[in-house]
């Protein structure tokens, strides 16, 4: 039988805002199985997000869902779990949202390893502002802004995660579609910020200056420089390049914010 | 019983007033002449069981009070003219989402990193028109100790029952002064909470107008689930673009601040000598009590002076500073700022009386004399 989407989607919401071809309707799709699987309770779950296309996804979902301002995603999440550490806290949105305007923001949520799960969609482009390039786009791609070619040299999304201090960090593409919905369970699951880079495909405005003819093109990309970690073991240094290592990249175990901060309450109320 | 008494500054006043009003959320970020308000929340909220957190930037901690209060928390935050600067965008967003919240302003001169241990009055039309986009503020200014504790409780009382972000405005003088405050008891102050939805969850509009101008606010994490959008929205919460429902939330928004009904519960002044005034200063904050030490010396030299002391500061007591333009031969507003609410004061009164003003921006509080010799020119 057909999976059913139906019952997380909030009646009367679709049809969604995104192209033909847009990415962001897989990972919302991913998000929805891995949710359910985790068995989260809707009125338990709190799904915050900030602006940009990727950002538009709670508005669909039928949760608490929160649409904050451009960038401050993981900081107003980071005030619903802080005031109630027993609810589910997902973010969601696009990479210039998470990783550069709220670049700050992000990698303090990740040190604090605060219990979150964020699902950075990477489309390697501000896609709802027309296609400027963002902190993910690869040198020398063409933007809006880059006419020539970009100058910047662009973020690894989950090595700055890593570095930043989350105790989970995965890799996936939105190419493979099973692959999302499994990490993000994981992530879920996990205990601390849970960091899941999903790399994602604009056909609007990043495909179309960057040559790729089709969406089929845009995931044949997908699919071609993503390689699981455990693969890229036995793989030489020639081999992984221009190639993104996808998998689980990193989990370990770290004191938890808010079980941290109800540690420090206990002891004051106690003594 | 007797009652607690303490010698405080105004910073501490505040964190204990919030704390009063029942604050259990505190996100802030270190600047000076704002930080004792942190340092005194980071040591009391773990003791009722309250959260503090230290965020990375002002931006992050206006963002957390805003999520924790859509969490059912009464939320606080503390800061001063640059930190204040970077709130505005997320102030707006507590605005159009109707996320009741706290903001302290200990005011320092500026712009920018300006004077940050001197104190200032240059804020306060900041905090009317700092955010973009039309929107209704309230502003508060207290100018003792005490009154910072009292008014930090009506700040949070006025948060919740309008469910907007509210600040209150102090400076560096009274922040950092020390009084003798005397604690009330509970139950003493009002404190009010935000009005919770009654109709089952799946009637919930988030921005229901039928239970009048200010929409019962449920929690996130309770019975009921429901969109916040800093876009604006429809009574269900969700985007819109559809112009007669843009026009009447932007409409309902201010009206719900500025509203006859509402302007007489959230206004307050305070008035000395004004009954017989031929003249009335018009101060606020530290500055009005330079400026009532000049009404005591005007009246012994046989000058009927005044003192109007906007206690709120917006919406701007309009009706009351019309009445006096018309008692009063000529009115003076003295500010620390080189004239911000003169400009208000002059809307108001246009030309029914003369206007004066004196200010200050080199790091001192305007004196006695210097409002007394305004005073004796214009008039
Ligand atoms: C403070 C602020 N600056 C700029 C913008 C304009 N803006 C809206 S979305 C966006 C980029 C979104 O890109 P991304 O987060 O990657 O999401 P995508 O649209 O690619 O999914 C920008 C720059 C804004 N809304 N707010
Ligand atoms: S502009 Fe790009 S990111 Fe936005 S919906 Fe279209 S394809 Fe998706
Ligand atoms: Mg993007």
């Amino acid at each position: 039988m057909a999976y059913d989407y139906e019952k997380s989607i909030r009646p009367g919401k679709l049809p969604h805002i995104w192209c033909p071809g847009c990415g962001h309707g897989i990972v919302m799709k991913g998000l929805i199985r891995a949710m359910d699987t985790c068995g989260l309770e809707k009125n338990n779950t709190a799904i915050v997000s900030g602006i940009g296309c990727a950002s538009r996804m709670p508005g669909y979902l039928d949760f608490n869902t929160l649409h904050t301002a451009h960038g401050r995603a993981a900081a107003f999440a980071t005030g619903v779990k802080m005031a109630k550490p027993e609810m589910t806290v997902i973010c969601c949105g696009g990479d210039g949202d998470g990783a550069a305007i709220g670049g700050n923001h992000f990698i303090h949520a990740c040190r604090r390893n605060i219990d979150m799960t964020y699902v950075l969609l990477n489309n390697y482009i501000y896609g709802m502002t027309g296609g400027q390039f963002s902190s993910s786009t690869p040198p020398g791609h063409l933007a809006s802004t880059t006419p020539y070619g970009n100058p910047d040299p662009a973020f690894d999304l989950a090595k700055l995660a890593i570095g930043a201090g989350a105790t989970f960090v995965a890799r996936t593409t939105a190419f493979h579609a099973t692959q999302i919905d499994k990490l993000i369970v994981e992530g879920i699951k996990h205990k601390g910020m849970a960091v899941i880079e999903i790399l994602d495909d604009c056909p609007t405005t990043y495909g179309r200056r960057n040559k790729f003819r089709s969406v089929v093109d845009m995931m044949k990309r997908l699919k071609d420089i993503a390689v699981p970690v455990t693969a890229a073991a036995k793989m030489t240094p020639e081999q992984l390049e221009g190639k993104t290592l996808t998998g689980v990249l990193h989990k370990e175990d770290r004191p938890e914010y808010c079980e941290n901060y109800a540690k420090i309450i206990a002891r004051v109320q106690g003594a | 019983m007797a009652k607690k008494i303490a010698l405080l500054q105004g910073n501490e006043a505040c964190a204990h007033g919030a704390l009063y009003a029942g604050c259990n959320f505190f996100g802030g970020y270190p600047i000076t002449p704002s930080t004792e308000v942190a340092e005194v929340m980071s040591g009391e909220l773990p003791k009722v069981g309250g959260k503090f957190i230290q965020m990375e930037d002002e931006i992050g901690a206006m963002a957390s009070i805003i999520g924790a209060s859509l969490a059912g928390s009464k939320a606080l935050t503390a800061t001063s003219g640059p930190g204040v600067s970077l709130k505005q965008e997320l102030i707006g967003y507590a605005c159009i989402a109707e996320v009741p919240c706290v903001i302290i302003n200990v005011m320092r001169g500026g712009p920018s990193t300006g004077m940050p241990t001197g104190p200032g009055q240059s804020d306060v039309m900041q905090a009317r028109w700092g955010t973009h986009g039309d929107h209704a503020a309230i502003a508060l200014c207290p100018s003792s100790c005490q009154e910072i504790f009292s008014e930090t409780v009506r700040a949070f009382n006025l948060a919740e029952k309008y469910r907007m972000p509210v600040q209150v405005l102090f400076d560096e003088i009274v922040g950092h002064m020390r009084e003798r405050i005397v604690f009330p008891e509970p139950g003493e102050l009002e404190v009010i909470d935000r009005t919770a939805p009654s109709v089952p969850p799946e009637q919930y509009k988030p921005f229901d107008t039928s239970f009048g101008d200010v929409p019962p606010l449920a929690a996130f994490g309770s019975d009921y689930r429901f969109h916040v959008t800093g876009l604006n929205k429809a009574e269900d919460g969700f985007p819109t673009t559809k112009a007669e429902l843009v026009d009447a939330e932007e409409r309902r928004q201010i009206r719900k601040v500025e509203g006859a009904e509402a302007r007489a519960d959230i206004e307050l002044n305070e008035e000395y000598m004004t009954e017989d005034a031929e003249v009335v200063i018009f101060a606020y904050g530290s500055t009005a009590r330079s400026a009532r030490y000049a009404v005591n010396e005007l009246r012994e030299q046989g000058i009927k002076a005044g003192l109007f002391r906007p206690i709120t500061l917006w919406p701007f007591p309009e009706k009351r500073v019309a009445e006096l333009g018309e008692q009063v031969k000529a009115m003076v507003v003295a500010e620390m700022n080189l004239g911000q609410m003169v400009f208000e004061v002059e809307r108001i009164v246009k030309n029914t009386c003369k206007l004066g003003l004196v200010t200050r921006v080199d790091g001192d509080p305007l004196t006695p004399t210097q409002i007394i010799d305004q005073v004796k020119e214009v008039l």
